[in-house]
């Protein structure tokens, strides 16, 4: 009798999930999925960190537009963003390629969700900081730059950690436009075998699970670590 | 620069229009399915995770950490193309019968937005004082009744303003339907695109369409916050 489920299909192409024809080719699966989380993850921490300071600005014509583009991406789905992105960029900067194109997408959508966390960083900080910093005479940036965002920095590091597992799960979007990261690769090995869509997905769901899991964990044992610090 | 002539006229009538409302319909057809399922789904599994049987805890919490940390684009594909070799044959009859895409983009929909739900309603209970559960006990009500009829009630009242966010959530994640050829708002902005070569003012739609649900939904939890629980805007 033939077994329920037939595993040999992932461990035939496994390679291919992991690393997709790297070396010989260009990087895909797994190792896709992980830079493009990464480099989207590293740009959209200084895309968040800017929008998140000009979102709560003194000054209305820089305070305004932040807050007009952080509600507008936050109300759009990323798969909207991704589609922007890929007809947008070429017109504006002709060929672009689809990883770039994905990582621009990503980061544009993660900027907005990471200055919101910025923001909220900033605002949990007690504002007699603000006011002893201004009475030793130091200047608002000064202020924010010295004083506010180093502690801030360290309250956010775990909702840092949350969004960049939710940026691990939606690299499975880059799929849409034919970047061959880890969703991708399934569906082409898919395509090719067939007969075994039940073990590639599940396959493919067990290894997004075991990535993000391994966050979230960190993400949770950062915030009792680091939880001494809500106590000033 | 941009060159590029806009010619909105083409999607403010006839056939494209029309090809953009009815993705706008299925869009919220899915999403209120959806949302309305995976409140019922999520509930369950809320009450499962609070309860006091180890296994059913356990199996709750699993549920959880696995629907919560796998991508929502994964789960649709397993069960549009993978679910047929673990579901009983009536069940795949039954699916193949309506429409399947459609039932696929649901059943992924609700499984997902059911894990986020069941915490949502989680913290609302753990926000109702212990006490209450202790009274309830004490006058003879059952851990279950005690939940039906003193502690849900409550914490059902403060978790609004979050479920009424999924349904935003929903809306927009239903967008990955149309990776299956679901017929929603994405997928004929897509299509309208690919017929008239008109994608900034296909996608613009697309896009004013979700930012009104969003703006609308946002609009009616501040003032379910405010008439209702109370609650100010700090500043």
């Amino acid at each position: 009798m033939e077994p329920f489920l037939n595993f040999s299909v992932i461990s035939d192409n496994f390679t291919y999930f992991m690393i997709g024809r790297f070396p010989h080719g260009p990087l895909g699966g797994v190792g896709l999925t992980l830079y493009l989380a990464v480099v989207s993850c590293i740009l959209s921490f200084f895309g968040g960190m800017i929008l998140g300071l000009f979102s709560i600005s003194r000054f209305p014509i820089i305070r305004y537009p932040a807050l007009a583009f952080i509600n507008v991406v936050r109300g759009m789905p990323l798969l909207m963003v991704i589609f922007w992105m890929y007809f947008l960029l070429p017109a504006l900067f002709g060929k672009v390629a689809e990883n770039n194109t994905v990582i621009m997408a990503l980061t544009l959508f993660t900027s907005a969700y990471m200055s919101r966390i910025v923001v909220a960083g900033i605002e949990g900080i007690p504002k007699g900081q603000t006011e002893a910093a201004i009475s030793t005479g130091l200047a608002s940036w000064q202020v924010m730059l010295y004083i506010v965002l180093p502690q801030g920095l360290r309250n956010m590091i775990p909702s840092f950690v949350n969004q960049f597992v939710s940026l691990i799960k939606d690299t499975s979007l880059a799929f849409i436009v034919g970047v061959s990261e880890l969703t991708h690769v399934a569906t082409q090995i898919n395509n090719r075998t067939m007969a075994f869509p039940t073990e590639i997905f599940i396959f493919i769901a067990v290894i997004y699970f075991f990535l993000c899991y391994a966050f979230t964990s960190l993400s949770r044992w950062l915030e009792q670590r680091l939880s001494w610090s809500k106590a000033i | 620069m941009l060159n590029y002539t806009f010619d909105w006229s083409t999607i403010t009538s006839g056939k494209y229009f029309d090809w953009l409302v009815s993705g706008l319909i299925t869009t919220l057809k899915l999403s209120a399915i959806s949302i309305v399922l995976a409140f019922i789904l999520g509930l369950v599994i809320a009450v499962m995770r609070m309860s006091h049987n180890k296994p059913v805890r356990w199996f709750a919490h699993a549920y959880l950490e696995f629907f919560r940390n796998t991508p929502l684009l994964v789960q649709i594909f397993f069960w549009y193309f993978g679910s047929y070799k673990i579901l009983p044959a009536a069940v795949n009859d039954w699916l193949v019968s309506t429409n399947f895409e459609f039932a696929a983009a649901a059943i992924a929909l609700t499984i997902y937005t059911s894990a986020f739900i069941a915490e949502d309603i989680r913290s609302g209970v753990l926000s109702i004082p212990k006490e209450q559960m202790e009274a309830s006990r004490s006058a003879g009500f059952s851990y279950l009744r005690s939940m039906q009829y003193i502690i849900l009630p409550q914490a059902v009242r403060i978790t609004i303003p979050p479920l009424v966010n999924q349904f935003l959530n929903v809306a927009k994640n239903s967008s990955l339907a149309m990776t299956i050829g679901v017929m929603e708002m994405t997928y004929q902005a897509r299509q309208v695109e690919s017929y008239t070569f008109k994608g900034f003012e296909a996608f613009t739609a697309a896009t004013v369409v979700y930012l009104v649900l969003s703006i609308l939904i946002t609009a009616l939890v501040n003032i379910y916050n405010e008439k209702v629980l109370n609650v100010h805007k700090a500043a």
